[in-house]
């Protein structure tokens, strides 16, 4: 089996991973002790080393769980190992870059990719790599393809395509206009997001299918109407970040009509597969279902508020309260880490003997995360309901008044952050200790 | 293996979608509303810099985009009792949690201008937005405002 270079991008998301919950931990308690870290670790630091290590972990792992799959597939072979290798290190360097920028003060980027610019060139040849690499072990290797194969394509093609327009505000013509420069980051930003779903969800199936080993999942007639559903939302879906925004009214007008929607794709697709398991099936493959099982919980409750958001009016209540941050956390760690750890749990009982070794352990930790992260989740959903009142409905109470009236709430996000951290650690350090290990087995 | 009729469909499709994606994307770029159409001039620009530079947006929010811990900026400059003595007097102030910053007269300046400028494009949060019956909403504009 060809591990090394996969386990190893696997490996480093993990670690991003717990990086992203340590740092996130961190900015929270500021929250509660604003001069904790103040002058070593200010928030504005601190955000985003957390939101950089966050998706570090979803890419590197996303990206590792595609070129183990690629490289051990019966079907096609990866087109190409040193590419791969070359990924690695490049994504890699350029991780060990940023946070040195972030622990020197050195931002100018937008929102969640604040890094100096010329970092995103790097990443973009990357991700170019990657591209290269995956298209030329499938195109004219493999016809017919899965629906997965289809999403993992589209995810890499949107990832440069979206990462290249969230630089556009280099261009004066885009950054001259505020509200354009302002609605195109967002643009960019809503469907990088869609483009690493595209990447996480073809995993989902494609887990699905080779868990009941039945190619069919990713065949049907179903599968590709709701993988199209999903681009058109990537490519027109976007908007709801910016209904608020004083756009030219089409733009969310057009969202409007066509949003949200790839939440009830997953859902049902989930739903259908786990009617069908057997027994037996669901025993062999325990942490992967559980895994599968947990996102579809987190579907369902970000769907309920994914369909309100998309009514504006409701988003304008919403918007820019902690509710959305309760979203993306439901978004980013309810769905998107799930179906990766249940990826990652995929791959260890395949490469490793000892997988069974460490399942009570892993067992304790999924029961400790998941239960942290339904607190956590509607402690940020309260808040945000309190920040709304003050928005809409209280004219006389100052910002800080309003801060420290959320004390309580900021107290039961934090504890509880602390509580997806254990759970969390419980998963992922024995599975980096059991991939190292596989990966020094290869090596004798 | 021949490529079945499904999976041309597929393609055929996506080459549609793809197009569509092209128009809708050109569009988006060149049209802007006019009530939201202005442009942000070189100090106001630099003022920008500055807040990307220092991460504003990881504590502030304009328009409701931005982190959480500190107040929303948008409308700072024209609201009551604010403006840019109050906006000055903040930046090097270290209060709470915001860092000690050591911006220079010039650098206030550039930054009130961008905030300035950023609250002429329009009104945040849109208390007068009005809720229509299909759960549209219809903002009030800047223009409307001043009226």
């Amino acid at each position: 089996m060809k591990t090394k270079t996969p386990l190893l991008f696997i490996i480093f998301g993990m670690i991003a991973l717990l990086l992203a919950m340590l740092f996130g931990l961190l900015a929270g308690t500021q929250y509660l002790l604003p001069d904790f870290l103040k002058e070593s670790l200010p928030f504005n630091s601190l955000r985003p080393f957390h939101a950089t290590s966050a998706l570090s972990w979803i890419i590197l792992c996303a990206t590792g769980g595609l070129y183990f799959y690629i490289s051990n597939s019966d079907e096609v072979k990866l087109h190409s190992d040193r590419l791969m290798k070359i990924h690695l290190w490049l994504f890699i360097a350029t991780g060990i870059a940023i946070y040195t920028a972030y622990a020197f003060g050195k931002f100018g980027g937008k929102e969640y990719l604040e890094f100096p610019a010329l970092l995103i060139v790097p990443i973009l040849l990357g991700w170019v790599l990657f591209g290269i690499n995956y298209f030329k072990s499938f195109v004219g290797k493999l016809k017919n393809w899965p629906v997965y194969y289809w999403m993992w394509g589209t995810g890499i093609v949107f990832m440069i395509f979206h990462l290249s327009e969230a630089y556009f505000w280099l261009s004066p013509y885009i950054r001259n206009n505020f509200i354009r420069d302002l609605s195109i980051q967002w643009k960019a930003g809503g469907s990088f997001v869609g483009s690493w779903n595209m990447l996480v969800y073809g995993t989902a199936i494609y887990l699905m299918s080779k868990i009941k080993k039945d190619d069919q999942i990713g065949r049907t007639k179903l599968a590709f109407f709701f993988y199209f559903l999903g681009l058109s939302n990537l490519m027109f879906g976007w908007a709801h970040h910016v209904y608020i925004l004083p756009t030219a009214p089409w733009i969310r007008y057009f969202a409007y009509a066509i949003n949200m929607t790839e939440w009830i794709i997953l859902f049902s697709m989930l739903y259908d597969w786990k009617k069908s398991l057997s027994q037996e099936t669901i025993k062999i493959n325990f942490l992967p279902y559980k895994f599968l099982m947990a996102a579809d919980l987190w579907i369902f409750l970000n769907l309920i508020i994914a369909i309100l958001f998309s009514i504006p009016a409701i988003n304008m209540y919403t918007h820019g309260t902690h509710i959305t941050v309760a979203h993306s956390m439901g978004t980013t760690i309810g769905i998107n880490t799930t179906i990766l750890l249940a990826s990652v749990t995929y791959i260890l009982s395949l490469v490793s003997s000892d997988w069974q070794k460490d399942l009570k352990k892993m067992i304790l930790g999924f029961k400790i995360f998941h239960l942290s992260l339904i607190i956590f989740f509607f402690a940020l959903v309260l808040a945000g309901v309190k920040k709304s009142v003050w928005m809409y409905f209280t004219q006389d109470m100052a910002f800080s008044e309003m801060q420290n009236s959320l004390h309580w709430f900021y107290l039961i996000f934090l504890l509880f952050g602390v509580g997806i951290l254990i759970g969390l650690s419980l998963i992922i350090l024995p599975t980096i200790n059991q991939f190292i290990a596989v990966i020094r087995k290869s090596k004798k | 293996m021949k490529r079945t009729s499904s999976t041309r469909f597929y393609m055929g499709f996506l080459a549609v979608l793809i197009t569509l994606f092209a128009i809708y994307n050109f569009t988006v770029y060149t049209k802007t509303n006019p009530e939201s159409d202005l442009l942000l001039s070189r100090e106001a620009i630099k003022g920008e810099d500055l807040w990307q530079q220092n991460n504003c947006f990881s504590c502030h929010q304009l328009y409701g985009l931005g982190g959480y811990l500190g107040p929303d900026l948008t409308n700072t400059y024209s609201t009551d009792g604010k403006g840019e003595a109050y906006i000055k007097a903040f930046l090097n102030s270290g209060i709470k949690t915001m860092p000690k910053f050591n911006f220079t007269e010039k650098e206030k300046s550039n930054l009130v201008a961008f905030l300035k400028e950023v609250d002429q494009t329009g009104i945040y949060p849109n208390l007068n937005a009005k809720i229509e019956k299909t759960g549209w909403v219809t903002l009030e504009y800047k223009s409307q405002k001043a009226k």
